[in-house]
């Protein structure tokens, strides 16, 4: 049988799904106030616009939330384990082995790292677009193409990331981490060693 | 293991803090890009457009993005579809379609700048001149303004004299050699390339002079009266001075 860790807290799970609803609730209506197909199919512009302004304050405000509310320090050390890369880590990007992983490898820490960013500069190109309108001391020639930018790149590490949590078969399994909180440990001990480094070939010391 | 250089003697080295460099480094290059963002875009939109113009119902087509200020996009009728001169004119028009179509026809090719900062270049137009309009409605010579009503409420622009007669300003009734497209205002527009976009009133069905030029749709939310593309709206700080190539034919209607 099975045993599972726990990989996620409740937290960290929360922090996830709040940030993956608000960006695809940004996506949607954003592609829709963007596309020009969509834009005719759909119209109703003036509260689309307002939905995706709102959406986006309510995406910043409910992650400041989820985080004040939570565990706070189990999000900084989870920031501080983002933050940290060892040799391994390096190594690891660079595509030798062997360089066993913590609980989350370098790409991970990377795309933690870049999507931390992509939410700042959304939150303040969005924000110049939205003063622009109303103030022209806002206004800059480069805001849209930030904000259109972010998407396009935000858009692609999404795909990737939906890749590797759903379809790639060495690990997708870490999605039930992401909903349930538990990983395999047989996966964790394969795939993060260095985070589940009790379990060594069929001993199976932990708890 | 077998790579000695990242492993120095005297056991566990420091993890180094990449994560909140990564951080810093993309919100930094961000920021900055507000500054050389769209001129970068320009080249690399211009390098991919072939490519891009394959993905067109993915992209903003050719650069355009479509902006309303309504619940829904005014569809045209051209069987009741009409456009209206009057005010300040000896003889107030009500044009069909069709009449329209059967003035002296303009072409031009020229830029769209949109205020918001995206441009599209060589947009190719056909349409009508003004001074064919007036032509046939005779202003009166108090007209000092022009306003155009947009099938879209509540928008509505105006244009002093001097700029509706620009030569490069006309009303629109095709696009890139096609017919006006809904999104883009059909069937009619009004276009001043010297001037951003929200002066380009789309869905254009009424044109009547008046005496001075009121505020139009987004004058009324805080943009600038005259929107001369670069000299405007933020854009520099310099007082905007009068257009460069004021015609000398504007002299035909004196206040």
């Amino acid at each position: 049988m099975s045993r599972y860790l726990r990989r996620f807290s409740r937290t960290e799970r929360t922090l996830h799904w709040v940030n993956a609803l608000g960006f695809f609730t940004l996506l949607a209506t954003g592609l829709i106030l963007y596309l020009p197909s969509l834009s005719v199919l759909v119209g109703r512009r003036p509260l689309i616009k307002d939905m995706h302004f709102w959406s986006g304050v309510g995406w910043i405000v409910a992650l400041a939330l989820v985080a004040l509310l939570g565990d706070r320090r189990g999000l900084l050390r989870t920031a501080r384990e983002l933050d940290a890369f060892d040799a391994d880590d390096v190594r690891w990007l660079r595509r030798r082995r062997p360089a066993p992983q913590g609980r989350f490898n370098a790409g991970q820490k990377v795309n933690a790292s870049l999507n931390a960013a992509f939410t700042v500069l959304f939150l303040v190109s969005g924000l110049l677009l939205w003063l622009g309108e109303r103030d022209t001391r806002f206004r800059f020639a480069s805001t849209v193409v930030l904000h259109d930018g972010l998407m396009y790149v935000a858009l692609a590490l999404l795909v990737g990331h939906l890749y590797l949590a759903l379809i790639h078969p060495a690990t997708r399994h870490a999605l039930r981490g992401m909903t349930i909180g538990t990983v395999d440990e047989d996966w964790a001990h394969a795939h993060h060693p260095k985070w589940a480094p009790d379990y060594v070939d069929g001993d199976r010391t932990r708890r | 293991m077998s790579d000695p250089v990242e492993e120095p003697a005297g056991g566990k080295p420091e993890p180094r803090r990449y994560g909140r460099g990564v951080f810093l480094l993309t919100v930094a290059g961000g920021i900055s890009s507000l500054a050389w963002g769209k001129s970068v875009w320009g080249h690399v939109s211009g390098a991919v457009s072939p490519v891009a113009s394959s993905l067109a119902p993915f992209l903003p087509t050719g650069g355009w993005r479509i902006y309303t200020v309504s619940g829904s996009m005014p569809t045209f009728d051209r069987a009741t579809w009409r456009l209206k001169v009057g005010g300040l004119v000896k003889k107030p028009l009500s044009l069909s379609y069709d009449e329209l179509l059967a003035l002296p026809k303009a072409s031009q090719v020229s830029t769209f700048h949109c205020v918001t900062g995206w441009t599209v270049q060589n947009v190719h137009w056909g349409g009508v001149r003004l001074t064919d309009l007036f032509d046939r409605a005779n202003p009166l010579p108090q007209a000092g303004a022009l306003q155009f009503v947009s099938a879209e409420e509540p928008y509505i622009d105006y244009l002093t004299m001097p700029q509706a007669l620009l030569h490069d300003v006309m009303l629109a009734y095709e696009m890139d050699d096609k017919p006006l497209p809904r999104d883009h205002g059909a069937p009619l527009r009004l276009i001043i390339p010297e001037m951003y976009g929200y002066k380009n009133v789309k869905w254009l069905n009424e044109v009547n002079l008046v005496s001075d030029a009121g505020s139009g749709y987004w004058e009324q939310l805080g943009y600038d009266q005259d929107a001369w593309v670069g000299r405007s709206n933020g854009y520099s700080s310099a007082p905007t001075p009068p257009p460069p190539s004021e015609p000398g034919r504007s002299g035909f209607l004196t206040r």
